[in-house]
């Protein structure tokens, strides 16, 4: 950041947000969209071949392919669903956690370099067309529509008055904010992480070919600056993942649950 | 983003996006709903049933061998004590056959001394009754013959004879009281 304010004086542009809006490669094809039918063909594409010849005692590549798999099954799906009901739900938390996963880390992949979650339109057609009326189906499939409001929107053990409160609370919750604020996590962090890497890049690039004599050196710390923020972007990238099939499977077992 | 608001706004979704997003995702999730989790659910049914399947045979195996003891451990003392049986058995009947064979062995001995008694008496009383006869006669004869006189005649003869005969009766039940 000291850096950066040297450099002030010239003119040094830092990135804006400016630097997402990519234009189309042709007709309304941009390079997300790319990004994305490719995340798509590589992750199914990665699936069938692994699963194609599973034996009961794995070797070692399959032992690999059934550790992320039993992360998804086990770690998210079951322990938020409950043993229950969570393998009609695995396909979808398991396909949301490796979707997210791998447009995540397009960001950090050279030429690619670029996480298709920071366009909010992806993450928004996942949260809202998908997980949300998920959710809510199966809730209402389970309790049927009055027993599923009730268990959702009137939790039982407080004092009759709170019910006021608590009741729109709830409902402003479960109903609006929970798609939003899922679609925002992953789409603010991948959006901030980039910018940042971008930041720390294009200012290490204009130390090293604008700055005047000693200036010169302190591009050696923006690109320190851009190398630890890929790293730590690879742990944001997979956490955000992580966080998005979790809360997603978090909301399907509240809906399923018995009571609140 | 209020910077960029003018022209590009990253809060407002494309349109384009949303649906290949949508498109894009459905189509992953068919597959891992048709084919991936399939796979391996069944994979790992398999390998529980394996398990499982293990555990209980080797539970059976034990139960068998358990069971196989118990039975032989049981044919074991069946067979003691059906050896102890026969061996009481034949105890109780050799004791049997040696106390029949005594008394029937006392019986036979009793019987052939009661036979030598009886046979004894007999003989004894054929004689006595012979010598009697004899003695009579001899007696006749002799006394005849010193006194040198006939005694022939019946009447004085039969007196004799029977005195004699009857003294001699007392004195052979005196000796045989005696004795």
């Amino acid at each position: 950041m000291g850096a950066l304010v040297l450099a002030a004086g010239d003119e040094f542009t830092p990135p804006t947000a400016e630097a997402f809006n990519l234009p189309p490669i042709f007709g309304w094809v941009t390079k997300p969209i790319l990004l994305i039918v490719l995340s798509v063909v590589l992750i199914i594409g990665f699936f069938l071949l692994s699963s194609r010849k599973l034996s009961v005692v794995p070797g070692k590549g399959q032992f690999l392919v059934e550790s992320f798999y039993d992360f998804g099954r086990n770690n998210i799906a079951r322990e938020q669903i409950g043993s229950r009901d969570f393998l009609r739900f695995l396909p979808l938390i398991l396909g949301l956690f490796s979707f997210v996963l791998v447009n995540n880390l397009f960001g950090i992949i050279p030429i690619l370099q670029f996480p298709t979650m920071s366009h909010i339109g992806f993450p928004l057609a996942l949260s809202v067309l998908v997980v949300y009326p998920v959710y809510h189906y199966a809730g209402i499939r389970r309790h049927g529509l009055g027993g599923y409001l009730k268990n959702q929107l009137v939790p039982p053990g407080a004092p009759k008055a709170v019910y006021l409160l608590l009741t729109p609370i709830e409902f402003f919750t479960k109903f609006i904010m929970n798609p939003l604020t899922l679609a925002i996590r992953v789409f603010a962090a991948m959006f901030a992480g980039h910018l940042l890497i971008m930041l720390f890049g294009i200012s290490a690039e204009f130390l090293l070919l604008h700055g005047d004599g000693i200036t010169k050196i302190f591009s050696v710390f923006s690109f320190g600056g851009a190398i630890a923020m890929t790293f730590i972007e690879v742990l944001i990238m997979s956490i955000q993942a992580f966080i998005f099939a979790l809360l997603s499977a978090n909301y399907i077992g509240a809906a399923l649950a018995e009571d609140h | 983003m209020i910077l960029a608001a003018e022209e590009y706004n990253p809060v407002m979704p494309h349109v384009a996006e949303i649906i290949i997003g949508l498109i894009a995702f459905l189509l992953l999730l068919w597959v891992l709903r048709k084919f991936v989790v399939p796979r391996f659910e069944k994979l790992y049914e398999e390998r529980t049933a394996k398990i499982e399947g293990g555990i209980e045979k080797a539970e059976k195996a034990q139960a068998e061998a358990e069971q196989a003891l118990e039975q032989y451990k049981a044919q074991l003392a069946e067979a003691r004590t059906e050896a102890a049986k026969i061996r009481d058995d034949a105890r109780l009947e050799a004791e049997t056959i040696k106390a029949e064979l005594r008394a029937e062995a006392e019986q036979e001995a009793g019987r052939i001394v009661a036979q030598g008694e009886a046979q004894l008496q007999q003989q004894r009383a054929q004689l006595v009754a012979e010598l009697r006869a004899d003695l009579g006669r001899n007696s006749v004869a002799l006394a005849s013959r010193i006194v040198g006189e006939s005694l022939e005649d019946e009447a004085r003869r039969r007196g004799t004879v029977d005195r004699f005969l009857t003294e001699l009766d007392a004195g052979a039940d005196g000796a045989g009281a005696r004795n």
